[in-house]
């Protein structure tokens, strides 16, 4: 699938011809995400466990229990799933710069299947059977909580790639590196929910994603986390910017690629473990929102990071209104609506690559 | 070579005439036997419980994973679960008769193998009972049934009897697992609380086990919250959960995780399960009134 790639930098002295267009397209895209996010706050807001209901709405602002339900559930959820958004896309955009590659996913290097088999762990707990793990060992596993210990497995699974591949100077070794060890602590996590059948609900849970127990305080998290990696991402986008002429290239540039790459690769890492250890394992987001910014406003990789986070946090709020109001009060894992989003929109541009050749 | 073929087709097709046992399973299908089947394999704890309970657990020759009472199966060869089961182990025991649930896929092998595969739908009190009279009539000894149901029958009235009255039509929360899944008024577990006398804050109309959208919990505010123990802490901890009058003032039933497997087993322990609830409720009874 050739994607449009990003374009080389525009260097400001000498304006590349259509680089007025690009502005104009940049701003454009911004525009419209702007909107998208505001509209997308707004009908978090109005979705509760009565589906899409302006009416329910009024009568919850004038209830006894409006600061509960609004306060405290939806307008915290809403907007955590916005950041969770947000991190996936900065991750995605991330990783596609980082390994010049328009299919790579945040997941790729570890941080879904150690998250994956962390909160397996947590759930099993002290029902391993067979297992006979010692009591003092699950109760601290009970007491870890789930967040936290996917946050520890996302990283701990980043960590053990990095190892295997010794070090992030080889991207073709950490790919590999990243697949192998996803199938390995995988099937870890399969024996897991085979010894205690209790950890799979809660499993399939954290592996379609959802943002229901999203609370003020995973919002500060989030957005503290967001901010800090954002900054330093920008920073950093100018190496980007110099891997995508290549490795030589880059290296000619006066680039130190292992320790550039590595800090990518923490960056990398913390949004998805951030992410991830929040709302489960959220499909698609970080794979497509990067694509939709390259397809409508390429640009340097300053801006395609973070406007790829602002279209990450669009599509995520979108999904999570769509999967609070289809069928309420259930709601549809917020990771099965991105994923058939998301596959709905890959589909289309293949099919449009593939006819207009 | 074809009519001998066509002999040999006529001659299988022969009903038995012999006054055996015949079963129809909730697949439809009918399996036959000339006697009581004496080499028993459950892949189902339910239906091992179900067994035993009439009188038949020393015909059984091999459990799935799961199935962990009475004590005297606990020796059992264990043959994997529904999903991945051991084919070759259930083969090399050569059971009469293989009691299985109609989701059951990774069995199908059996069937080709020259196996009966009784496939029991269990979901619901009425299919228990059915499932307890037709194992009955399997294992020979018909009238069983109607005694071990009888017997969870009396304990279900004991255990609606023993609901404290300040909470008969309390509003109760079952939940399943984190998500928040539930358990709906048509679930197994919904059937047990309606027996209680209690009211499911869940309406049937949204199937067994929805996952819900937390404001509905919050909105419903249930007087009593179920769930097992060990997702207790983190109920409260869940944005605006501390407001829940039911866990303010501790109206809840944490249940220890063998006692919540049996909730959620249609078996014979059946009255057994809302028996626990009734003491759980009997607890929290002294609490009531609140919050209404």
């Amino acid at each position: 699938m050739a994607l449009p790639q990003a374009a080389s930098p525009a260097t400001a002295s000498r304006p590349a011809p259509g680089a007025a267009d690009h502005l104009r397209q940049r701003r454009r895209l911004l525009g419209w995400l702007g909107l998208g996010l505001l509209v997308g706050l707004l009908a978090g807001l109005v979705t509760g466990s009565a589906g899409f209901s302006l009416e329910t709405l009024q009568s919850d602002l004038a209830g006894e229990q409006a600061w509960l339900i609004l306060g405290e559930i939806r307008a915290p959820r809403t907007l955590g799933a916005a950041l969770v958004g947000a991190l996936l896309g900065l991750g995605g955009a991330l990783a596609q710069g980082l390994f010049r590659n328009p299919l790579a996913d945040p997941y790729l290097l570890g941080a879904a299947a150690g998250a994956g088999l962390a909160v397996v762990l947590v759930l099993a707990g002290a029902t391993l059977g067979g297992l006979q793990l010692s009591l003092t060992a699950a109760l601290w596993l009970e007491r870890v909580g789930l967040v936290m210990a996917a946050f520890i497995g996302a990283v701990g699974g980043v960590t053990l790639t990095l190892l295997l591949a010794r070090g992030a100077l080889h991207t073709t070794r950490l790919l590999l590196s990243g697949v192998v060890l996803a199938v390995l602590l995988g099937a870890l996590s399969d024996l897991v929910t085979v010894v205690s059948p209790d950890a799979l609900r809660g499993k399939q849970a954290f592996m379609l994603g959802s943002t229901s127990f999203l609370g003020w305080s995973s919002v500060a998290l989030m957005a503290a986390g967001l901010t800090m990696l954002l900054g330093l991402a920008l920073r950093h986008a100018r190496a980007l910017d110099a891997l995508t002429l290549g490795e030589d290239s880059a290296a000619s540039l006066g680039l130190d690629l292992g320790r550039v790459r590595l800090l990518l690769v923490l960056l990398l890492s913390g949004a998805t473990a951030l992410a991830v250890s929040q709302a489960g394992l959220v499909a698609f987001v970080g794979l497509v929102a990067p694509h939709l910014v390259r397809r409508h406003a390429p640009g340097a990789h300053a801006w395609l990071l973070a406007a790829s986070a602002l279209m990450g946090a669009v599509l995520l709020l979108v999904a999570d209104v769509i999967s609070r109001a289809l069928i309420a009060p259930q709601e549809l894992p917020v990771g099965v609506v991105t994923a058939v989003l998301g596959g709905l929109y890959l589909c289309l541009l293949l099919n449009r690559r593939v006819r207009g050749g | 070579m074809t009519r001998f073929l066509l002999w040999w087709l006529l001659l299988i097709a022969q009903p038995t005439l012999a006054a055996g046992i015949q079963v129809t399973d909730d697949r439809g299908v009918t399996h036959r036997f000339a006697a009581p089947p004496q080499r028993i394999v459950s892949m189902l704890p339910s239906l091992t419980e179900s067994v035993c309970a009439l009188g038949g657990c020393a015909r059984l020759v091999g459990v799935d994973r799961y199935s962990n009472w009475p004590a005297s199966v606990e020796k059992l060869p264990r043959l994997g679960g529904l999903d991945d089961a051991l084919i070759e182990g259930i083969a090399a025991l050569r059971p009469e008769v293989v009691l299985a649930s109609t989701s059951a896929q990774s069995l199908d092998r059996l069937d080709a193998l020259g196996l009966k595969v009784l496939r029991l739908k269990s979901d619901s009190h009425a299919d228990t009972r059915r499932t307890l009279g037709l194992l009955a009539e399997l294992l020979g000894s018909p009238e069983q049934a109607a005694q071990v149901w009888a017997a969870v029958e009396r304990d279900l009235a004991a255990a609606a009897a023993r609901v404290p009255p300040a909470l008969r039509g309390a509003k109760v929360y079952f939940e399943i697992g984190g998500g928040p899944y539930a358990a709906g008024r048509s679930s197994f577990i919904g059937e047990t609380m309606t027996r209680l006398g209690l009211v499911n804050i869940v309406p049937a109309e949204l199937g067994p086990f929805p996952k819900l959208n937390p404001e509905f919990v919050l909105r419903a505010r249930p007087d009593v919250v179920m769930g097992v123990q060990h997702e207790a802490a983190a109920m409260a901890q869940r944005p605006g959960w501390a407001q829940l009058p039911a866990l303010q003032q501790g109206r809840r039933c944490d249940l220890p995780t063998a006692q919540y497997e049996i909730m959620g087993r249609p078996g014979p322990r059946l009255g057994e399960a809302a028996g626990l609830l009734a003491d759980c409720l009997q607890r929290v009874g002294t609490m009531a009134g609140a919050g209404r």
